[in-house]
Protein backbone atom coordinates (compact mmCIF):
# COMPACT_ATOMS: atom_id res chain seq x y z
CA UNK A 1 0.00 0.00 0.00
CA UNK A 2 1.07 3.52 -0.67
CA UNK A 3 2.05 5.90 2.25
CA UNK A 4 -0.01 8.04 3.26
CA UNK A 5 1.87 10.94 2.33
CA UNK A 6 1.85 9.97 -1.77
CA UNK A 7 -1.42 12.16 -1.44
CA UNK A 8 -1.18 15.64 -3.18
CA UNK A 9 -4.32 17.12 -2.70
CA UNK A 10 -3.48 19.82 -5.41
CA UNK A 11 -3.24 17.51 -7.89
CA UNK A 12 -6.21 15.57 -6.76
CA UNK A 13 -8.06 18.53 -6.85
CA UNK A 14 -7.57 18.67 -10.83
CA UNK A 15 -8.09 15.51 -11.71
CA UNK A 16 -11.43 15.64 -9.81
CA UNK A 17 -12.09 19.04 -11.79
CA UNK A 18 -13.37 20.52 -8.08
CA UNK A 19 -11.37 24.20 -7.25
CA UNK A 20 -10.36 24.49 -3.63
CA UNK A 21 -9.26 27.09 -1.60
CA UNK A 22 -5.40 27.71 -0.25
CA UNK A 23 -7.01 26.69 3.17
CA UNK A 24 -8.86 23.70 1.74
CA UNK A 25 -6.49 22.26 0.16
CA UNK A 26 -3.84 22.86 3.61
CA UNK A 27 -6.69 21.36 5.94
CA UNK A 28 -7.69 18.05 3.51
CA UNK A 29 -4.08 17.67 3.35
CA UNK A 30 -3.74 16.84 7.12
CA UNK A 31 -7.39 15.53 7.59
CA UNK A 32 -7.01 12.82 4.64
CA UNK A 33 -3.86 11.96 5.63
CA UNK A 34 -5.08 10.98 9.30
CA UNK A 35 -7.68 8.54 7.23
CA UNK A 36 -5.23 7.12 5.06
CA UNK A 37 -2.90 6.43 8.49
CA UNK A 38 -6.26 5.14 9.93
CA UNK A 39 -6.96 2.71 6.85
CA UNK A 40 -3.44 1.58 6.91
CA UNK A 41 -4.69 -1.61 8.62
CA UNK A 42 -5.85 -2.75 5.26
CA UNK A 43 -2.18 -4.00 4.69
CA UNK A 44 -2.62 -6.45 7.56
CA UNK A 45 -5.18 -8.70 5.60
CA UNK A 46 -4.27 -11.43 4.06
CA UNK A 47 -6.05 -11.41 0.75
CA UNK A 48 -4.09 -13.04 -1.94
CA UNK A 49 -7.20 -15.72 -2.15
CA UNK A 50 -9.98 -13.29 -2.45
CA UNK A 51 -11.61 -12.30 -5.39
CA UNK A 52 -12.69 -8.60 -5.32
CA UNK A 53 -16.67 -7.78 -4.44
CA UNK A 54 -18.02 -4.85 -6.57
CA UNK A 55 -21.46 -5.38 -5.11
CA UNK A 56 -22.90 -7.43 -1.75
CA UNK A 57 -25.43 -8.76 -4.27
CA UNK A 58 -23.56 -9.40 -7.48
CA UNK A 59 -26.26 -9.11 -10.80
CA UNK A 60 -25.08 -9.54 -14.33
CA UNK A 61 -26.64 -8.91 -17.18
CA UNK A 62 -30.09 -7.27 -16.73
CA UNK A 63 -32.30 -6.61 -19.43
CA UNK A 64 -35.94 -5.36 -19.79
CA UNK A 65 -38.02 -4.91 -22.98
CA UNK A 66 -37.02 -2.55 -25.08
CA UNK A 67 -40.03 -0.96 -25.72
CA UNK A 68 -40.87 2.51 -25.76
CA UNK A 69 -42.58 4.22 -22.81
CA UNK A 70 -43.68 7.62 -22.01
CA UNK A 71 -40.53 10.39 -20.63
CA UNK A 72 -39.72 13.85 -19.64
CA UNK A 73 -40.54 16.02 -22.46
CA UNK A 74 -38.01 18.53 -23.93
CA UNK A 75 -39.05 21.27 -21.68
CA UNK A 76 -39.50 19.05 -18.54
CA UNK A 77 -35.40 17.75 -19.32
CA UNK A 78 -35.12 21.62 -19.66
CA UNK A 79 -36.12 22.74 -16.41
CA UNK A 80 -33.82 22.65 -13.84
CA UNK A 81 -31.05 24.17 -16.66
CA UNK A 82 -28.96 26.64 -15.13
CA UNK A 83 -28.77 28.30 -18.59
CA UNK A 84 -31.09 27.48 -21.97
CA UNK A 85 -32.56 28.66 -25.30
CA UNK A 86 -34.39 27.17 -28.44
CA UNK A 87 -34.87 24.02 -26.19
CA UNK A 88 -31.08 23.31 -25.83
CA UNK A 89 -28.55 23.54 -23.13
CA UNK A 90 -26.36 25.92 -23.79
CA UNK A 91 -22.80 24.88 -22.30
CA UNK A 92 -19.41 26.94 -21.56
CA UNK A 93 -17.56 27.35 -24.99
CA UNK A 94 -15.48 24.31 -25.71
CA UNK A 95 -13.75 25.00 -28.97
CA UNK A 96 -10.89 28.06 -29.96
CA UNK B 1 -59.25 12.12 21.71
CA UNK B 2 -58.35 15.75 21.14
CA UNK B 3 -56.66 17.25 17.48
CA UNK B 4 -53.79 18.00 19.03
CA UNK B 5 -53.02 14.40 20.46
CA UNK B 6 -53.26 13.36 16.40
CA UNK B 7 -49.70 13.45 15.79
CA UNK B 8 -48.68 11.33 18.35
CA UNK B 9 -50.74 7.99 16.71
CA UNK B 10 -48.51 5.53 15.04
CA UNK B 11 -49.62 5.14 11.58
CA UNK B 12 -51.19 1.60 12.07
CA UNK B 13 -53.84 3.59 14.94
CA UNK B 14 -53.91 6.17 12.51
CA UNK B 15 -54.57 4.10 9.77
CA UNK B 16 -57.44 2.27 11.97
CA UNK B 17 -58.84 5.58 13.12
CA UNK B 18 -59.35 6.89 9.35
CA UNK B 19 -61.11 4.03 8.61
CA UNK B 20 -63.50 3.79 11.61
CA UNK B 21 -64.16 7.49 9.75
CA UNK B 22 -63.19 9.10 13.43
CA UNK B 23 -61.10 11.27 11.68
CA UNK B 24 -60.94 12.70 8.05
CA UNK B 25 -57.02 12.42 6.35
CA UNK B 26 -57.56 16.54 6.02
CA UNK B 27 -57.74 16.35 9.56
CA UNK B 28 -54.85 14.42 10.11
CA UNK B 29 -52.61 16.64 7.84
CA UNK B 30 -53.93 19.56 9.92
CA UNK B 31 -52.90 18.04 13.01
CA UNK B 32 -49.42 17.59 11.96
CA UNK B 33 -49.29 21.13 10.07
CA UNK B 34 -49.93 22.78 13.82
CA UNK B 35 -47.23 20.21 15.42
CA UNK B 36 -44.80 21.15 12.64
CA UNK B 37 -45.67 24.67 13.40
CA UNK B 38 -45.40 23.92 17.60
CA UNK B 39 -42.06 22.49 17.07
CA UNK B 40 -40.16 23.07 14.18
CA UNK B 41 -38.41 26.53 15.61
CA UNK B 42 -36.77 24.20 18.42
CA UNK B 43 -35.54 20.92 15.44
CA UNK B 44 -35.12 22.32 12.28
CA UNK B 45 -36.28 19.19 10.70
CA UNK B 46 -37.94 20.18 7.34
CA UNK B 47 -36.01 22.11 4.49
CA UNK B 48 -39.77 22.34 2.57
CA UNK B 49 -43.52 21.28 2.89
CA UNK B 50 -45.89 21.26 0.49
CA UNK B 51 -49.18 21.20 2.43
CA UNK B 52 -51.35 22.85 -0.41
CA UNK B 53 -50.27 20.04 -2.85
CA UNK B 54 -50.93 17.82 0.31
CA UNK B 55 -54.25 18.91 1.12
CA UNK B 56 -55.34 18.40 -2.55
CA UNK B 57 -54.08 14.62 -2.04
CA UNK B 58 -55.83 14.46 1.35
CA UNK B 59 -59.02 14.90 0.03
CA UNK B 60 -59.47 12.47 -2.63
CA UNK B 61 -57.61 10.14 -0.13
CA UNK B 62 -58.92 6.07 0.02
CA UNK B 63 -58.55 5.24 3.50
CA UNK B 64 -58.96 1.46 2.57
CA UNK B 65 -55.64 1.43 0.41
CA UNK B 66 -52.73 -0.36 3.10
CA UNK B 67 -51.45 3.37 3.65
CA UNK B 68 -54.20 5.77 2.51
CA UNK B 69 -54.26 8.90 3.69
CA UNK B 70 -50.83 8.44 5.65
CA UNK B 71 -48.81 12.08 5.56
CA UNK B 72 -45.11 10.64 4.85
CA UNK B 73 -41.75 13.34 5.33
CA UNK B 74 -39.32 12.20 2.83
CA UNK B 75 -35.48 12.64 2.97
CA UNK B 76 -34.88 15.65 0.43
CA UNK B 77 -32.44 12.96 -1.65
CA UNK B 78 -35.46 10.93 -2.62
CA UNK B 79 -37.16 13.20 -5.90
CA UNK B 80 -41.34 13.76 -5.24
CA UNK B 81 -42.71 15.26 -8.36
CA UNK B 82 -42.51 19.30 -7.80
CA UNK B 83 -40.73 19.92 -5.08
CA UNK B 84 -37.34 20.34 -4.14
CA UNK B 85 -34.90 18.01 -3.98
CA UNK B 86 -31.82 19.72 -2.42
CA UNK B 87 -30.22 16.90 -1.35
CA UNK B 88 -29.05 19.48 1.51
CA UNK B 89 -26.61 21.17 -0.90
CA UNK B 90 -25.97 24.51 -1.93
CA UNK B 91 -25.18 22.90 -5.85
CA UNK B 92 -29.01 21.88 -5.90
CA UNK B 93 -30.32 24.81 -4.44
CA UNK B 94 -33.46 25.81 -7.03
CA UNK B 95 -33.63 22.27 -8.10
CA UNK B 96 -37.54 20.83 -8.64
CA UNK B 97 -38.32 17.56 -9.29
CA UNK B 98 -39.73 16.75 -12.59
CA UNK B 99 -40.38 13.07 -11.97
CA UNK B 100 -41.13 10.60 -8.62
CA UNK B 101 -38.84 8.11 -7.72
CA UNK B 102 -40.11 4.65 -7.55
CA UNK B 103 -40.29 4.58 -4.13
CA UNK B 104 -42.50 7.28 -3.64
CA UNK B 105 -44.70 6.57 -6.61
CA UNK B 106 -45.09 2.70 -4.85
CA UNK B 107 -46.27 4.63 -1.71
CA UNK B 108 -48.51 7.06 -3.62
CA UNK B 109 -50.20 3.60 -4.61
CA UNK B 110 -50.13 2.72 -1.31
CA UNK B 111 -52.45 5.63 -0.65
CA UNK B 112 -49.46 7.79 1.18
CA UNK B 113 -48.83 11.47 1.07
CA UNK B 114 -45.57 12.59 0.59
CA UNK B 115 -45.63 16.47 2.54
CA UNK B 116 -42.55 17.37 3.05
CA UNK B 117 -38.88 16.83 2.87
CA UNK B 118 -36.20 16.87 5.74
CA UNK B 119 -32.88 18.01 6.66
CA UNK B 120 -29.81 15.66 5.85
CA UNK B 121 -25.70 15.68 5.47
CA UNK B 122 -25.14 17.20 2.04
CA UNK B 123 -25.84 14.46 -0.45
CA UNK B 124 -26.08 11.90 2.54
CA UNK B 125 -22.10 12.38 3.80
CA UNK B 126 -22.14 12.53 7.27
CA UNK B 127 -23.56 10.78 10.97
CA UNK B 128 -25.18 14.36 12.39
CA UNK B 129 -26.94 16.19 9.68
CA UNK B 130 -24.62 19.05 10.73
CA UNK B 131 -23.15 18.93 6.61
CA UNK B 132 -26.49 20.35 5.46
CA UNK B 133 -25.50 23.63 3.88
CA UNK B 134 -28.89 24.67 4.80
CA UNK B 135 -29.61 24.44 8.45
CA UNK B 136 -28.67 22.18 11.85
CA UNK B 137 -31.35 19.86 12.64
CA UNK B 138 -31.66 19.45 16.30
CA UNK B 139 -32.06 16.04 18.87
CA UNK B 140 -36.22 16.59 20.33
CA UNK B 141 -34.07 14.80 23.15
CA UNK B 142 -31.83 17.93 23.98
CA UNK B 143 -31.58 20.89 21.50
CA UNK B 144 -28.03 21.42 22.53
CA UNK B 145 -27.46 17.50 21.09
CA UNK B 146 -27.12 15.80 17.23
CA UNK B 147 -30.24 13.83 15.66
CA UNK B 148 -27.94 11.30 14.23
CA UNK B 149 -26.99 11.45 10.63
CA UNK B 150 -27.42 11.14 7.48
CA UNK B 151 -31.17 10.98 7.77
CA UNK B 152 -31.03 13.14 10.94
CA UNK B 153 -34.36 15.66 9.41
CA UNK B 154 -36.47 12.45 9.05
CA UNK B 155 -35.64 11.15 12.80
CA UNK B 156 -36.16 14.34 14.69
CA UNK B 157 -39.04 14.93 12.94
CA UNK B 158 -40.57 11.43 13.62
CA UNK B 159 -38.96 11.95 17.41
CA UNK B 160 -41.08 14.94 18.07
CA UNK B 161 -44.60 14.27 16.28
CA UNK B 162 -43.64 16.58 13.71
CA UNK B 163 -44.22 13.55 11.33
CA UNK B 164 -46.03 10.07 11.66
CA UNK B 165 -43.14 7.98 9.22
CA UNK B 166 -40.18 9.11 7.21
CA UNK B 167 -37.81 7.96 4.81
CA UNK B 168 -34.53 7.64 4.51
CA UNK B 169 -31.36 6.17 3.02
CA UNK B 170 -28.99 4.57 4.51
CA UNK B 171 -25.33 3.99 3.01
CA UNK B 172 -23.59 3.08 6.48
CA UNK B 173 -25.80 3.77 8.98
CA UNK B 174 -27.80 6.69 7.80
CA UNK B 175 -31.16 5.43 9.07
CA UNK B 176 -30.32 3.14 11.80
CA UNK B 177 -27.84 5.88 13.38
CA UNK B 178 -30.18 8.53 13.32
CA UNK B 179 -33.33 6.43 14.62
CA UNK B 180 -30.64 5.12 17.26
CA UNK B 181 -29.95 9.15 18.55
CA UNK B 182 -34.06 9.45 18.55
CA UNK B 183 -35.15 7.11 20.26
CA UNK B 184 -37.50 5.40 17.16
CA UNK B 185 -37.21 2.34 14.68
CA UNK B 186 -35.26 2.26 11.59
CA UNK B 187 -34.42 0.21 8.82
CA UNK B 188 -32.13 -0.59 6.58
CA UNK B 189 -33.32 -2.83 3.71
CA UNK B 190 -31.16 -5.73 2.38
CA UNK B 191 -29.48 -4.73 -0.85
CA UNK B 192 -31.79 -4.53 -4.05
CA UNK B 193 -34.85 -5.21 -2.33
CA UNK B 194 -36.11 -1.44 -2.35
CA UNK B 195 -35.86 0.61 -5.92
CA UNK B 196 -32.81 3.25 -6.14
CA UNK B 197 -34.63 5.05 -9.01
CA UNK B 198 -35.31 8.82 -8.22
CA UNK B 199 -33.21 8.42 -5.63
CA UNK B 200 -29.76 10.64 -6.01
CA UNK B 201 -26.54 8.30 -5.84
CA UNK B 202 -24.35 8.73 -3.51
CA UNK B 203 -22.31 5.00 -2.97
CA UNK B 204 -24.43 2.68 -5.52
CA UNK B 205 -23.19 -0.38 -4.62
CA UNK B 206 -24.35 0.10 -0.81
CA UNK B 207 -27.24 3.02 -0.32
CA UNK B 208 -30.58 1.65 0.21
CA UNK B 209 -33.89 3.91 0.99
CA UNK B 210 -35.80 2.71 4.58
CA UNK B 211 -38.74 3.58 6.80
CA UNK B 212 -38.44 5.74 10.02
CA UNK B 213 -41.36 5.44 12.15
CA UNK B 214 -42.61 4.85 15.71
CA UNK B 215 -43.00 1.12 15.91
CA UNK B 216 -41.67 -1.72 14.09
CA UNK B 217 -45.26 -2.91 12.48
CA UNK B 218 -45.54 0.63 11.16
CA UNK B 219 -42.12 0.30 9.27
CA UNK B 220 -43.24 -2.87 8.19
CA UNK B 221 -46.23 -1.32 6.98
CA UNK B 222 -44.48 1.21 4.55
CA UNK B 223 -41.88 -1.60 3.52
CA UNK B 224 -44.88 -3.45 2.50
CA UNK B 225 -45.78 -0.46 -0.22
CA UNK B 226 -41.96 0.13 -0.92
CA UNK B 227 -40.49 -2.89 -1.35
CA UNK B 228 -40.18 -5.05 -4.94
CA UNK B 229 -38.63 -5.25 -7.96
CA UNK B 230 -38.14 -2.25 -10.20
CA UNK B 231 -37.29 -2.53 -13.76
CA UNK B 232 -35.65 0.99 -13.82
CA UNK B 233 -32.74 -0.16 -11.30
CA UNK B 234 -31.16 -3.30 -12.57
CA UNK B 235 -29.97 -3.57 -9.30
CA UNK B 236 -33.47 -4.30 -7.83
CA UNK B 237 -34.11 -7.66 -6.67
CA UNK B 238 -36.55 -10.14 -8.65
CA UNK B 239 -37.72 -11.83 -5.58
CA UNK B 240 -41.52 -11.74 -4.39
CA UNK B 241 -42.15 -9.26 -1.34
CA UNK B 242 -43.37 -11.36 1.95
CA UNK B 243 -45.94 -9.60 4.12
CA UNK B 244 -43.71 -8.09 6.74
CA UNK B 245 -46.45 -7.82 9.13
CA UNK B 246 -47.06 -11.71 9.21
CA UNK B 247 -44.29 -12.62 11.52
CA UNK B 248 -45.30 -9.75 14.30
CA UNK B 249 -46.86 -10.93 17.36
CA UNK B 250 -44.94 -14.35 17.62
CA UNK B 251 -42.67 -14.95 20.41
CA UNK B 252 -38.82 -15.82 19.89
CA UNK B 253 -39.18 -19.65 20.78
CA UNK B 254 -36.69 -21.51 18.91
CA UNK B 255 -34.97 -18.26 17.30
CA UNK B 256 -30.75 -18.34 17.55
CA UNK B 257 -29.42 -14.90 17.78
CA UNK B 258 -25.87 -14.24 17.29
CA UNK B 259 -23.59 -11.79 20.07
CA UNK B 260 -20.69 -10.75 18.40
CA UNK B 261 -17.85 -10.76 20.34
CA UNK B 262 -16.29 -7.79 18.03
CA UNK B 263 -19.28 -5.65 18.68
CA UNK B 264 -18.32 -5.13 22.55
CA UNK B 265 -15.35 -2.41 22.06
CA UNK B 266 -13.79 0.10 23.82
CA UNK B 267 -14.99 3.12 23.67
CA UNK B 268 -18.49 1.66 24.04
CA UNK B 269 -20.33 3.95 26.33
CA UNK B 270 -20.69 1.93 29.70
CA UNK B 271 -24.69 2.99 30.00
CA UNK B 272 -25.12 1.79 26.34
CA UNK B 273 -23.19 -1.10 27.15
CA UNK B 274 -25.73 -2.04 30.27
CA UNK B 275 -28.93 -1.06 28.08
CA UNK B 276 -27.67 -3.78 25.43
CA UNK B 277 -26.96 -6.48 27.72
CA UNK B 278 -30.28 -5.97 29.35
CA UNK B 279 -32.11 -6.02 26.27
CA UNK B 280 -30.47 -9.53 25.54
CA UNK B 281 -31.65 -11.01 28.54
CA UNK B 282 -35.04 -9.36 27.44
CA UNK B 283 -34.72 -11.18 24.19
CA UNK B 284 -33.57 -14.73 26.16
CA UNK B 285 -36.80 -14.37 28.47
CA UNK B 286 -38.91 -14.13 24.92
CA UNK B 287 -37.78 -17.36 24.10
CA UNK B 288 -34.64 -16.86 22.19
CA UNK B 289 -30.89 -18.56 22.12
CA UNK B 290 -27.94 -16.32 22.27
CA UNK B 291 -25.17 -17.63 20.56
CA UNK B 292 -21.70 -16.20 20.45
CA UNK B 293 -20.51 -15.57 16.88
CA UNK B 294 -17.41 -14.12 15.42
CA UNK B 295 -16.91 -11.58 12.38
CA UNK B 296 -13.34 -11.14 12.97
CA UNK B 297 -12.97 -8.51 9.84
CA UNK B 298 -15.65 -6.19 11.70
CA UNK B 299 -12.51 -3.49 12.78
CA UNK B 300 -11.69 -3.10 9.21
CA UNK B 301 -15.18 -2.11 7.89
CA UNK B 302 -14.66 1.21 8.40
CA UNK B 303 -11.13 1.52 6.48
CA UNK B 304 -13.31 -0.14 3.77
CA UNK B 305 -16.54 1.90 3.71
CA UNK B 306 -14.56 4.93 3.11
CA UNK B 307 -12.92 3.68 0.30
CA UNK B 308 -15.29 2.09 -1.26
CA UNK B 309 -17.84 4.68 -0.81
CA UNK B 310 -15.96 7.71 -1.39
CA UNK B 311 -14.84 6.41 -4.20
CA UNK B 312 -18.32 5.45 -5.60
CA UNK B 313 -19.41 9.17 -4.39
CA UNK B 314 -16.02 10.84 -6.13
CA UNK B 315 -18.04 8.61 -10.10
CA UNK B 316 -21.83 9.62 -8.93
CA UNK B 317 -21.01 13.23 -8.11
CA UNK B 318 -19.17 13.83 -11.32
CA UNK B 319 -23.09 14.41 -12.59
CA UNK B 320 -22.91 17.94 -10.44
CA UNK B 321 -20.98 19.89 -13.50
CA UNK B 322 -23.23 23.01 -13.93
CA UNK B 323 -24.94 21.66 -16.93
CA UNK B 324 -28.09 19.98 -17.09
CA UNK B 325 -29.26 21.01 -13.73
CA UNK B 326 -27.85 22.92 -10.48
CA UNK B 327 -25.77 25.92 -10.00
CA UNK B 328 -23.44 27.11 -12.46
CA UNK B 329 -20.65 29.20 -11.86
CA UNK B 330 -20.83 33.24 -13.34
CA UNK B 331 -18.81 34.00 -16.15
CA UNK B 332 -16.62 31.04 -16.75
CA UNK B 333 -13.61 31.74 -18.89
CA UNK B 334 -13.16 27.91 -20.33
CA UNK B 335 -14.63 25.21 -19.37
CA UNK B 336 -12.27 23.97 -16.54
CA UNK B 337 -12.64 27.04 -15.11
CA UNK B 338 -16.92 26.15 -15.78
CA UNK B 339 -16.15 23.10 -14.19
CA UNK B 340 -13.51 23.35 -11.67
CA UNK B 341 -15.43 26.47 -10.19
CA UNK B 342 -18.94 25.74 -10.50
CA UNK B 343 -17.97 22.54 -8.21
CA UNK B 344 -15.92 23.98 -6.02
CA UNK B 345 -18.50 26.47 -5.00
CA UNK B 346 -21.07 24.48 -5.15
CA UNK B 347 -20.17 21.95 -3.18
CA UNK B 348 -19.64 21.83 0.87
CA UNK B 349 -16.68 20.90 2.64
CA UNK B 350 -17.53 17.40 4.08
CA UNK B 351 -18.36 16.35 -0.01
CA UNK B 352 -15.18 18.06 -1.25
CA UNK B 353 -13.27 16.14 0.85
CA UNK B 354 -14.74 13.06 0.31
CA UNK B 355 -14.60 13.91 -3.56
CA UNK B 356 -10.85 14.17 -2.94
CA UNK B 357 -10.18 11.06 -1.16
CA UNK B 358 -12.48 8.75 -3.66
CA UNK B 359 -10.24 10.14 -6.82
CA UNK B 360 -7.38 9.80 -5.19
CA UNK B 361 -7.82 5.81 -4.15
CA UNK B 362 -9.49 5.10 -7.99
CA UNK B 363 -6.38 7.14 -8.99
CA UNK B 364 -3.58 5.61 -11.05
CA UNK B 365 -1.00 4.04 -8.93
CA UNK B 366 -3.09 4.19 -5.72
CA UNK B 367 -5.90 2.14 -7.51
CA UNK B 368 -4.74 -1.63 -6.39
CA UNK B 369 -3.42 -0.60 -3.34
CA UNK B 370 -6.35 0.88 -1.99
CA UNK B 371 -9.52 0.38 -4.07
CA UNK B 372 -9.17 -3.24 -4.73
CA UNK B 373 -7.53 -4.32 -1.57
CA UNK B 374 -10.74 -2.68 0.21
CA UNK B 375 -13.19 -4.74 -2.24
CA UNK B 376 -11.24 -7.93 -1.39
CA UNK B 377 -11.72 -7.18 2.25
CA UNK B 378 -15.39 -5.90 1.60
CA UNK B 379 -15.62 -9.36 0.38
CA UNK B 380 -14.09 -11.30 3.69
CA UNK B 381 -16.41 -8.92 5.71
CA UNK B 382 -19.56 -10.43 3.85
CA UNK B 383 -17.85 -14.01 4.15
CA UNK B 384 -18.07 -13.12 7.88
CA UNK B 385 -21.67 -12.59 8.08
CA UNK B 386 -22.51 -15.79 5.54
CA UNK B 387 -20.97 -17.97 8.26
CA UNK B 388 -21.98 -16.19 11.31
CA UNK B 389 -25.64 -16.61 9.78
CA UNK B 390 -24.93 -20.49 9.46
CA UNK B 391 -25.18 -20.80 12.96
CA UNK B 392 -27.82 -17.97 14.05
CA UNK B 393 -31.10 -16.55 12.68
CA UNK B 394 -29.76 -12.95 13.30
CA UNK B 395 -27.22 -11.16 14.71
CA UNK B 396 -27.68 -8.69 17.82
CA UNK B 397 -25.50 -5.61 18.57
CA UNK B 398 -25.86 -1.80 19.55
CA UNK B 399 -26.71 0.48 16.90
CA UNK B 400 -24.29 3.12 17.64
CA UNK B 401 -21.61 2.67 20.37
CA UNK B 402 -22.47 6.36 22.19
CA UNK B 403 -26.18 8.26 22.43
CA UNK B 404 -26.30 12.15 20.93
CA UNK B 405 -23.46 13.53 20.98
CA UNK B 406 -23.09 17.46 21.11
CA UNK B 407 -23.48 19.86 17.89
CA UNK B 408 -20.14 20.82 17.28
CA UNK B 409 -18.06 17.92 18.91
CA UNK B 410 -16.97 16.26 15.88
CA UNK B 411 -17.18 18.33 13.34
CA UNK B 412 -13.42 19.13 13.20
CA UNK B 413 -12.34 15.98 13.44
CA UNK B 414 -13.74 13.59 10.12
CA UNK B 415 -12.09 10.36 11.62
CA UNK B 416 -14.59 10.41 15.08
CA UNK B 417 -17.57 11.58 13.08
CA UNK B 418 -16.94 8.53 10.39
CA UNK B 419 -15.84 6.03 13.02
CA UNK B 420 -20.06 6.82 14.58
CA UNK B 421 -20.77 3.68 11.84
CA UNK B 422 -18.97 1.12 13.25
CA UNK B 423 -21.51 -1.04 14.39
CA UNK B 424 -23.78 -0.15 10.85
CA UNK B 425 -21.44 0.13 7.87
CA UNK B 426 -20.57 -3.80 7.51
CA UNK B 427 -24.45 -4.31 6.70
CA UNK B 428 -23.98 -2.10 4.25
CA UNK B 429 -20.48 -3.75 2.87
CA UNK B 430 -22.38 -6.98 3.36
CA UNK B 431 -25.80 -6.24 1.67
CA UNK B 432 -27.72 -7.69 5.04
CA UNK B 433 -30.77 -6.15 6.66
CA UNK B 434 -30.64 -4.37 9.49
CA UNK B 435 -33.18 -2.64 12.23
CA UNK B 436 -33.22 -0.24 15.42
CA UNK B 437 -35.08 -0.72 18.15
CA UNK B 438 -35.16 1.75 21.23
CA UNK B 439 -33.84 0.04 23.84
CA UNK B 440 -33.27 2.55 26.74
CA UNK B 441 -32.58 6.12 28.12
CA UNK B 442 -29.28 7.48 28.95
CA UNK B 443 -28.59 9.83 31.36
CA UNK B 444 -26.28 12.59 30.19
CA UNK B 445 -26.14 15.61 32.43
CA UNK B 446 -29.62 16.05 33.47
CA UNK B 447 -30.82 15.28 29.67
CA UNK B 448 -32.07 11.63 28.96
CA UNK B 449 -30.81 10.29 25.59
CA UNK B 450 -32.29 7.13 23.44
CA UNK B 451 -30.10 4.15 23.16
CA UNK B 452 -30.92 1.60 20.19
CA UNK B 453 -30.50 -1.93 19.56
CA UNK B 454 -29.28 -3.19 15.78
CA UNK B 455 -30.69 -6.63 14.52
CA UNK B 456 -29.11 -7.61 11.59
CA UNK B 457 -30.96 -10.60 9.72
CA UNK B 458 -29.46 -12.06 6.35
CA UNK B 459 -30.43 -10.88 3.02
CA UNK B 460 -33.93 -10.74 2.36
CA UNK B 461 -34.83 -11.83 5.66
CA UNK B 462 -36.76 -8.73 6.77
CA UNK B 463 -39.43 -10.67 7.94
CA UNK B 464 -37.52 -12.60 10.70
CA UNK B 465 -35.71 -8.72 11.91
CA UNK B 466 -39.42 -7.40 12.04
CA UNK B 467 -40.20 -10.43 13.84
CA UNK B 468 -37.51 -9.70 16.37
CA UNK B 469 -37.95 -6.62 17.05
CA UNK B 470 -41.44 -6.34 17.15
CA UNK B 471 -41.28 -9.00 19.59
CA UNK B 472 -38.52 -7.10 21.69
CA UNK B 473 -40.37 -3.46 21.27
CA UNK B 474 -43.85 -4.58 22.43
CA UNK B 475 -42.08 -6.58 25.65
CA UNK B 476 -40.82 -3.27 26.66
CA UNK B 477 -41.30 0.88 27.34
CA UNK B 478 -38.96 1.84 25.33
CA UNK B 479 -40.72 3.18 22.40
CA UNK B 480 -43.39 4.96 24.44
CA UNK B 481 -40.97 7.26 25.57
CA UNK B 482 -40.82 10.47 23.60
CA UNK B 483 -39.18 13.94 23.65
CA UNK B 484 -40.77 16.42 26.06
CA UNK B 485 -40.70 19.01 23.49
Amino acid sequence: MAKATDLDVGYVSKLARLNLSDEETRLFQKQLADVLKYAEKLREVDVSRVEAAAHAVPMFNVFREDEPHPWFTAEEALSNAPHKANQLFIVTKVVE
Amino acid sequence: MSRADLPALTIADLQSRLRRKEISPRNVLESVRARIDAVESKIDAYLSIDFEAALKEAEKADVDLPLGGVPIAVKDIINVIGQPCTCGSKILGNYRSPYDATVIKKLRAAGAIPFGKTNMDEFAMGSSTENSSVKVTRNPWDLSRVPGGSSGGSAAAVAADAAFGGLGTDTGGSIRQPASLCGIVGVKPSYGRVSRFGVTAFASSLDQVGPLTKTVRDSAMIMNAMAGHDPYDSTSLPDAVPDYTKNLGRDLKGMRLGLPKEYMIEGIDLQVRSAVDAAIKQLQSLGAEIVDVTLPHTDYGIAVYYFLATAEASANLARFDGVRYGYRAKDPKDLLDHYGRTRGEGFGQEVKRRIILGTYVLSSGYYDAYYVRAQKVRELIRQDFVKAFEKVDAIVSPTSPVPAFKLGERTADPLAMYLADVFTNTGNLAGICGISVPCGLAKVNGSQLPIGLQVLGKSLDEARIFQIANAYEQSTDWHKQRPKI
